[in-house]
Order: C-alpha cells, then sequence, then structure tokens
C-alpha cells in the first residue's frame, strides 16, 4: 500500500475538497443512515442501556487509575499461560517487534485481523519493507488494500466505497494479489463477499504467521478477545502457527467477568446487532488447537500522553465501537479521509490530538475544530466519552501553545478585544457599535476568492436599529 | 420570586425582538422580569473557540450581574448551556476559588424559556394565539446539553390556531456552531443547506427554533436562496396573541 | 532503559492521584428463555429446529450435507462422517458440514458458545466447513452474557457464535456468509 495520511491538508481545506465530491457524500450518507437506525433499534430493546453504560465508563475509568497494576498483571498472566509478551514504546518498536517474529518463522507473508492499532502504528509498510506481505482478510480492510486507497471509518474502512466501485476494484487488482475475481462478478453484495472468500482462503490455509490485534485483554487471566463478523478472524487466529498480537495498553480490562459490560456494549454499538456474529477468546497457547506459539505486544505510542491528560484521558476508555463516527454531521457530510487518520470522526478529532500532542502539527491542531459541538456523538458513546468536553479544552490547548507565536491570529486579536468587551457592559454598550460588531464576529476569516466565509452562501442578518439594552434603557427604566 | 432576564450578547446586538418578545411573555403571566444592566455575555464564544483566559471577564460580569436573583431566564439553549457546564470550567481555570463558588451556586438557577415557562412556572399554555404553519427544529444544545426534551413542542401545540409541522431529521445539527460556523464553513453550510432542504420539504410558513443563533445561520440561507420560509425565535411565537 | 520499564514509568506517573471511581452495580439477569433463544438465533438467519433427544438423530441426518466431519465425543451417531483425526486446514476445506455440539447459549442475544472440548472439536474444525450443525440443549441456555461467563472456563480457547458468518462492509447491508460457515443449523433439544 502506498497511499498515506501523511501530508494531508488541514480539515477545513481537505473537508473542501471530499464535500465537493457528490459520490462520496451520497455513499456517506447513505450507509450513515442505515448503521443509525440499526443501531437506535437495538439499544432501545435493552432496559438498562444507560447502566450499562455507567458501568462501562467506570471500569474503564478505574482500569486506567491503576493501569500499571493491571497491565503487570496482564503479563504474568499471559507469559503463565504460554504467551510471550513485548512491550513498545513507539510504533517503530512494535513494527520491528513483528518482523522479528515473521522472519524467525522464515515467513514472507502475514495475514492480518481487521485492527486499528497496527494501522496506527503503519505495521503493513514496515512489513513490506522487509520483503513481508501483510494480507488484509476483513473484506472492508481487502477493498482498501487492493484500491491503494485510505480506511475512511473505524468499522467499515471501505464506507465511502459503493458496491459498483468495489467490484471494479476486485476486477482490476484481485488478480496482483492471488486468486483472480471471477469474470462474470456482478455488483450484488453476497457476490463480491463471495469473490472476497475466494480470493482469501488460499492465503488463509497457507499462512504461517498471523497479526491481530484485541478488543479486549483481560489482566486477571491473560486471555485475549477479538470481536468480529466475518470470521476472518477466526481464520487468523486459528489456522496459522503462530499468532502475533498488538495490543494498546489501554485495551486491558481487570477480570474475567467485566466483558459482560463490554460484549453488551459494543456489538449493538458498532453494528446494531445484538451480538456480532464471532468472538473469539484465547488464553496463551491450547496445545493442540490453534497456534503453538503466541505472542503480545503491548504497545504505548502516546497513550500513556492521552492518559497525563486530565480532560482528555476518558478518550482511553474508547472500545472503537464508531458510532459516534455514525451519528457525527461533520462525518457524514465530508467522510473519514478529511481527519487525516486512521482514526476519523469525533473519536478521532480528540484521539489524533491527545497521541501526538497538540502546538506542532497545522493538521493536527484543526481537528479538536472539526465539530460543531453538537453533542450527538456524547449522546451514543457506549463508554460515555464527553466528546464535546474534551474537543473544548483541546481547543484551549492549541490556542494556549500558540500564545507565545510572534505572529498571533487575527482570531487571536478579535478573542482579545471581544473578551475585554464582555468585562463591563459600559464598555460593550459604548463599543456596541452593532454591525461593527457582528462584522467582526462572522467576518473574521476571510478566504479567497472574495467573499467571507459566512457570506459565501449565507445573508447576513440586517443589524437593529437599536440594541435591547438601548430599547430597555429608553422605555423601561 | 427576582427574575433576571439574560437576553444573551447576540440578541442584545443583533435580535433585540427576541428580548422583547420574552419580557412581553413574562409579563403577561405575571412575572415582573428585570433587566440587570450589568449584563455582557456568557462566554461562550471565547470558550468554544479554546480562549479560555479570554472569558474570565464575560463569566465575571455574569455573575455579578446575576447571583442576586432567583432565577435567570435566557431565551438560548446554548447560553443556558454555558452557564450551566462551561462557566465553571472558566472559572477553574482562572484559579480564583470564590468566582468557582459563585459560578456554582449560580448554575442551577440558569433556565433556559421553555424549561422556565414548563417546570418553573408549570403553564403550557402560554395564551399565545398564531394561525400560522409552523416547524420547529429543537437546536442541539438544548436538546442534548441541557435536555430539554418535549417541552418547546409542548409549549407550541398549545398555541392557538398554530399547526406544528414535524422537521424529518429534527435532531441533526443545523451546521452553525459558533465559530465554527466561520471556520469550517464549507462543512457548516453542507449540514445548513441539508436543513433547510428538510425544512422546505415540510411546507411550513415559519421554521422556530429556540436559538437565534441557529436561526441566524438557517435565516442566511433561507433568504440567499428567497425559499420564503420565516424565521421565528420561540419566544416571539409565545408572545403573539 | 526498557520498553517495558519505561512504559510503566509513564503510566505510573501519568495516573499519579488520579482516583478510581466505584462501580455500580448492575441488574442480575431475568429468567431463561428457550423460546428467546430460539428466536433471537432464527433472527441473524439461522435455521433454528427444535426436537426431542429420541428425535435427534434424524434430524441430525436432515441437517447434513456431502461430507461430513465430526469430532471426538460428539453424542450422537452420524452415518458416513468421518472423524476429526488432526486433519489439515486443507483437508477440512474439502469437507462440507460439520456436527458439534456446544458449552452454553445465550437467550438475549441468540449466541452459542463453544469451549471446544469432547463433542465440539477444536477451533479449526467448526470454522473450515462452510455448514455448522450445532446441538444444544435446552438446558444449557442462560440468560443472558453474564450467565455465560459465569460457566466458562478462559482457561479454554471460546468461540462465540451469533449467527452464520456475516458482513456489512458493502454500503452497510447485511450479507450472511464470507469465510466462516455461511449456513448455521441449530438443533435445540428439548425433552
Amino acid at each position: 500500500m502506498t497511499a498515506t495520511f501523511v501530508g494531508m491538508p488541514a480539515f477545513p481545506e481537505a473537508a473542501r475538497t471530499a464535500l465537493a465530491d457528490t459520490q462520496l457524500r451520497h455513499n456517506l450518507a447513505h450507509a450513515t443512515t442505515t448503521i443509525r437506525d440499526k443501531r437506535a433499534r437495538v439499544v432501545a430493546e435493552v432496559a438498562d442501556w444507560e447502566d450499562l453504560r455507567v458501568a462501562g465508563a467506570a471500569i474503564k475509568d478505574a482500569t486506567l487509575a491503576d493501569l500499571e497494576h493491571h497491565l503487570v498483571q496482564l503479563e504474568a498472566a499471559i507469559t503463565a499461560a504460554g504467551g510471550t509478551v513485548h512491550w513498545a514504546r513507539d510504533a517503530a518498536e512494535a513494527n520491528r517487534i513483528v518482523a522479528d517474529i515473521a522472519k524467525a518463522h522464515d515467513a514472507d507473508e502475514v495475514v492480518k485481523v481487521k485492527s486499528m492499532v497496527t494501522q496506527e502504528i503503519g505495521l503493513n509498510e514496515a512489513l513490506a519493507a522487509e520483503g513481508i506481505a501483510a494480507w488484509e482478510t476483513d473484506l472492508a480492510e481487502l477493498i482498501v488494500q487492493l484500491g491503494d486507497d485510505l480506511p475512511s471509518h473505524i468499522l467499515v474502512p471501505a464506507i465511502h466505497r459503493n458496491r459498483a466501485e468495489i467490484r471494479q476494484i476486485f476486477r482490476e487488482h484481485m488478480a496482483a494479489a492471488g486468486r483472480p475475481a471471477p469474470d462474470d462478478l456482478t455488483d450484488d453484495p453476497a457476490e463480491l463477499a463471495g469473490a472476497a472468500r475466494l480470493h482469501l482462503r488460499e492465503k488463509f490455509l497457507r499462512a504461517k504467521v498471523a497479526v491481530s490485534g484485541a478488543n479486549f485483554a483481560v489482566a486477571e487471566t491473560g486471555t485475549l478477545v477479538v470481536v468480529e463478523s466475518e470470521g476472518n478472524g477466526r481464520m487468523c487466529l486459528t489456522l496459522p502457527e503462530v499468532l502475533v498480537s498488538v495490543v494498546g495498553i489501554e485495551k486491558v480490562l481487570p477480570t474475567w467477568q467485566d466483558l459482560d459490560v463490554f460484549l453488551r456494549l459494543l456489538p449493538r454499538s458498532s453494528t446494531g446487532e445484538r451480538m456480532n456474529p464471532y468472538t473469539s477468546m484465547w488464553t496463551g497457547v491450547t496445545p493442540g488447537d490453534g497456534p503453538q506459539e503466541i505472542h503480545v505486544v503491548l504497545l504505548d505510542n502516546g497513550r500513556t500522553n492521552a492518559l497525563a491528560d486530565e480532560v482528555g484521558r476518558q478518550a482511553l476508555r474508547c472500545i472503537r465501537c464508531s458510532a459516534c463516527l455514525n451519528v457525527c454531521p461533520v462525518y457524514e457530510r465530508v467522510g473519514g479521509h478529511a481527519y487525516g487518520s486512521v482514526y476519523p470522526g469525533p473519536i478521532g478529532a480528540i484521539l489524533n490530538p491527545l497521541l501526538h500532542g497538540v502546538g506542532s502539527d497545522p493538521q493536527t491542531d484543526s481537528l479538536p475544530y472539526a465539530s460543531s459541538l453538537c453533542g450527538a456523538c456524547f449522546e451514543v458513546c457506549p463508554v460515555r466519552i464527553d466528546i464535546p468536553e474534551v474537543l473544548v479544552d483541546l481547543r484551549a490547548q492549541v490556542v494556549d501553545a500558540h500564545r507565545g507565536d510572534r505572529r498571533p491570529k487575527a482570531e487571536s486579536l478579535a478573542m482579545k478585544a471581544t473578551g475585554a468587551a464582555f468585562g463591563s457592559a459600559r464598555r460593550l454598550a459604548l463599543g456596541e457599535k452593532v454591525a461593527g460588531l457582528a462584522g467582526r464576529m462572522l467576518n473574521r476569516e476571510s478566504r479567497p476568492p472574495g467573499g467571507s466565509a459566512w457570506t459565501g452562501a449565507r445573508d447576513l442578518p440586517v443589524p437593529a436599529r437599536e440594541s435591547f439594552r438601548s430599547w430597555w434603557k429608553r422605555t423601561q427604566r | 420570586m427576582r427574575v433576571a432576564l439574560q437576553v444573551t450578547c447576540l440578541n442584545d446586538a443583533l435580535f433585540p425582538d427576541t428580548g422583547k418578545a420574552v419580557v412581553t411573555l413574562l409579563r403577561r403571566l405575571g412575572v415582573e422580569v428585570e433587566f440587570p444592566e450589568g449584563q455582557t455575555c456568557c462566554g461562550q464564544p471565547m470558550v468554544n473557540t479554546g480562549y479560555l483566559d479570554e472569558a474570565v471577564p464575560a463569566v465575571r460580569s455574569f455573575v455579578d450581574a446575576f447571583e442576586s436573583y432567583d432565577a435567570v431566564v435566557t431565551p438560548s439553549g446554548s447560553c443556558a448551556g454555558s452557564a450551566r457546564h462551561q462557566q465553571r470550567i472558566v472559572a477553574k481555570r482562572a484559579g480564583d476559588t470564590r468566582l468557582q463558588e459563585r459560578v456554582a451556586s449560580l448554575e442551577p438557577r440558569v433556565f433556559e424559556l421553555s424549561e422556565f415557562l414548563v417546570d418553573v412556572l408549570g403553564v403550557t399554555d402560554v395564551g399565545a394565539s398564531f394561525p400560522h404553519t409552523v416547524t420547529y427544529h429543537p437546536t442541539c444544545h438544548s436538546l442534548r446539553a441541557l435536555g430539554v426534551g418535549d417541552r418547546p413542542r409542548r409549549l407550541l401545540e398549545a398555541v392557538h390556531g398554530l399547526t406544528l409541522v414535524d422537521l424529518p431529521g429534527a435532531d441533526q445539527c443545523c451546521g452553525f456552531g459558533g465559530t465554527f460556523a466561520v471556520k469550517n464553513a464549507d462543512t457548516s453550510i453542507a449540514m445548513g443547506s441539508d436543513k433547510v432542504r428538510h425544512v422546505r420539504e415540510t411546507g411550513a410558513e415559519v421554521l422556530v427554533a429556540g436559538d437565534n443563533s441557529c436561526l441566524m445561520h438557517l435565516s442566511g440561507l433561507l433568504t440567499r436562496q428567497r425559499a420564503g420560509v420565516r424565521t421565528m425565535h420561540l419566544a416571539e411565537v409565545l408572545a403573539m396573541t | 532503559m526498557s520498553a517495558r520499564e519505561e512504559i510503566l514509568r509513564r503510566v505510573r506517573e501519568a495516573t499519579a492521584g488520579v482516583e478510581a471511581p466505584t462501580r455500580p452495580a448492575l441488574a442480575d439477569s431475568g429468567p431463561v428463555s428457550v423460546d428467546l433463544f430460539a428466536d433471537r438465533v432464527a433472527d441473524y438467519r439461522a435455521v433454528v429446529e427444535r426436537c426431542t433427544t429420541d428425535q435427534l438423530p434424524e434430524r441430525v441426518a436432515a441437517a447434513v450435507e456431502g461430507r461430513v466431519v465430526v469430532p471426538a465425543g460428539l453424542g450422537v451417531e452420524v452415518a458416513d462422517a468421518i472423524d476429526d483425526d488432526q486433519l489439515t486446514a486443507a483437508e477440512l476445506d474439502r469437507i462440507d458440514t460439520v456436527v458439534t455440539e456446544a458449552r452454553v447459549g445465550i437467550a438475549e442475544t441468540g449466541t452459542i458458545v463453544l469451549d471446544h472440548g469432547p463433542g465440539q472439536g477444536r477451533r479449526a474444525l467448526t470454522l473450515v466447513p462452510d455448514r455448522h450443525v450445532c446441538i444444544v440443549r435446552a438446558d444449557q441456555v442462560v440468560a443472558d452474557v453474564q450467565d455465560a461467563l459465569a460457566l466458562l472456563d478462559h482457561a479454554r480457547p471460546l468461540t462465540w457464535i451469533s449467527g452464520p458468518s456475516a458482513t456489512s462492509d458493502i454500503e452497510l447491508d447485511r450479507v450472511e456468509g464470507v469465510h466462516g460457515p455461511r449456513n448455521l443449523h441449530v438443533l435445540l433439544v428439548e425433552d
């Protein structure tokens, strides 16, 4: 895969490009509406849904508060069950560990379970540089990989593609990667899924090494859990001799019984099902069944930065369900690529700045502003991440990071002036040349070619001849 | 009970008729509402753009103006949300514990108009008459930050002669979002255009909402499109007789 | 400093003084309903048949197609079935149907859990063949997820199955059948 998020423009510019793509907007509107309705139906079935959300948030917060203990316990339990635990500070270390394991088995290919974390660290590209092919086996990931495309959604990375586009990608690119698509392939989703089944089966049957992430890692037992739909996960977790799982340190849950809350929250929030088709759980090595060599790579890669952020650490509760993307009015219109990361949408708008830090990269700094703060994301989040709260806090961090800039932005000067005017009603009334103030507020950011950001498609309100406070003084006092 | 009107900075400057409508409406319901002249702004424009230090003067003036009242009524879900959920963040950041205490004490006394009417005064029929077809956009901060629920709808349904038609996709954001409307103007306009399309589909003469900020954005789109749909604040409809 | 030490140090510093919230207690699950289990499994477009122990052999015989494999310890006779004797994945790929038992059924979610003990076979067995005939006894059905977790042994590999393999990756339209068994046939036994 050569497509990359590196060098993506800041959000407003990327969004403008995406908004101009009418096919994309149609695909997204159709898909997000479908999944929103499905989620709403199955969530409404659960009488104690709000209690579950509170419990999910509390379990995650309690785990994070005592994370060192749980990580050490997890390591011990996995080791006791015959697995090997590795630690990686960053993407490069994690990629190195996976590549070394593959090489130790003379593998020139690995099969992959869909995993956000391996996308985050750019594992496929790192393995390719070592001469190891990484085959994505989730249908949507396969579509993205074959199309040399970028993922645009956490759950459905090819959500921006419709069936006709997918057929074309399969017809044009499957042959170069292995078994070609059938000549008479139509754009019927069942047929497209069938083509993927045939294409990937030979890879499943011959692969020696598999790479996965994990949805949950249970500290007391050393159990890893992968939640999936297609069975590609089961294939990867069962058939190869060697399994390497890259797991973010925030994925740990203290106890076995804690899985209850999350197995009830995740599928309904994610795919809008009561339960996803397949969930695999494994604890180390089971003689005679599945991989006989098990590795777990525990990854930081910025998570401890997020953990140190008093307001933002709640983002580490995230279980990657993507419900926030599906309800987000901004995501629905611009899609995932505009966020410039494998983590798009509302969660991406907070997670990326938290993992990477703000103040140095304009693209990252633009993400906390990629929201109207409508709050739909918080309402559906199964672990009650108050995304609007974190967005506002990150905006303050972005502003603070630029307070020392040699040339302050026009916005910063306007905010200082407005803020000062709001310090006293007398000053506000004096300065309240109505049209002037409104004009400053609305027309601050102009952009070429001509016309302000406000008036490009919107009329400005006609200023009132008399402010309310003047009217009150004149008539009511 | 001493009741204060927080008119909001936007209404003060651009939509004074909304403030006048609140005064008319509350007086009709027997509430002698006062307008503390020291008021300026709740601080939200600065907070939501990330300028927390710059919001401190506004938060101080808000508390100064309103803390002696039993209830503060504002014709804006967004400003009520700011007063109830954001001012504490500003006060905490300012490191001023006295200000934090004053903010915390004032928070539960701030009401969005429909909350005040339904919960405090206990009325849904405010004696208004408005013989027009109306659709209602429940603004995000009223709906989600405050949880006003169906209070505005119940108030509208009780208006004599008014026909309320459902707005498709009502709970979707209109795309205003404060400085979002200019920082991400293209996305904001795309969201607003979809909202306006739904509004036009209803065939309503008037689009009503509880926030003039959202209505300013939608009205800007509607007039540019010469859609022939008027926008009115909920207070103005409820003040009609 | 090793990666392990450094990560744990950073975690320790980041969480210094952070208080763990108390967890709210959740309600116990309600009564078990075998009818609900049958409905919810069928909702995934799996085939659900209810039968008695006496009827089971003939129902199994009717449910299987083509070449059939069975795990050691299966409690029902299946005519002409191949016993799983560490067949390779490629050999399994040439088999049409697998017949197994299960460890637990979850009514609320329509889920069957295999712990791959006797009568259930190793994980590959219920994965590679395209048709899975699964025998669940009514007394194995529990109300909800928490009841299943209480019964399951984490030391065993576990496979939770809720309907046939499926995907919604194309326009979020659900399609049954990708890599796992495309046909799930559940025989729910009650006497």
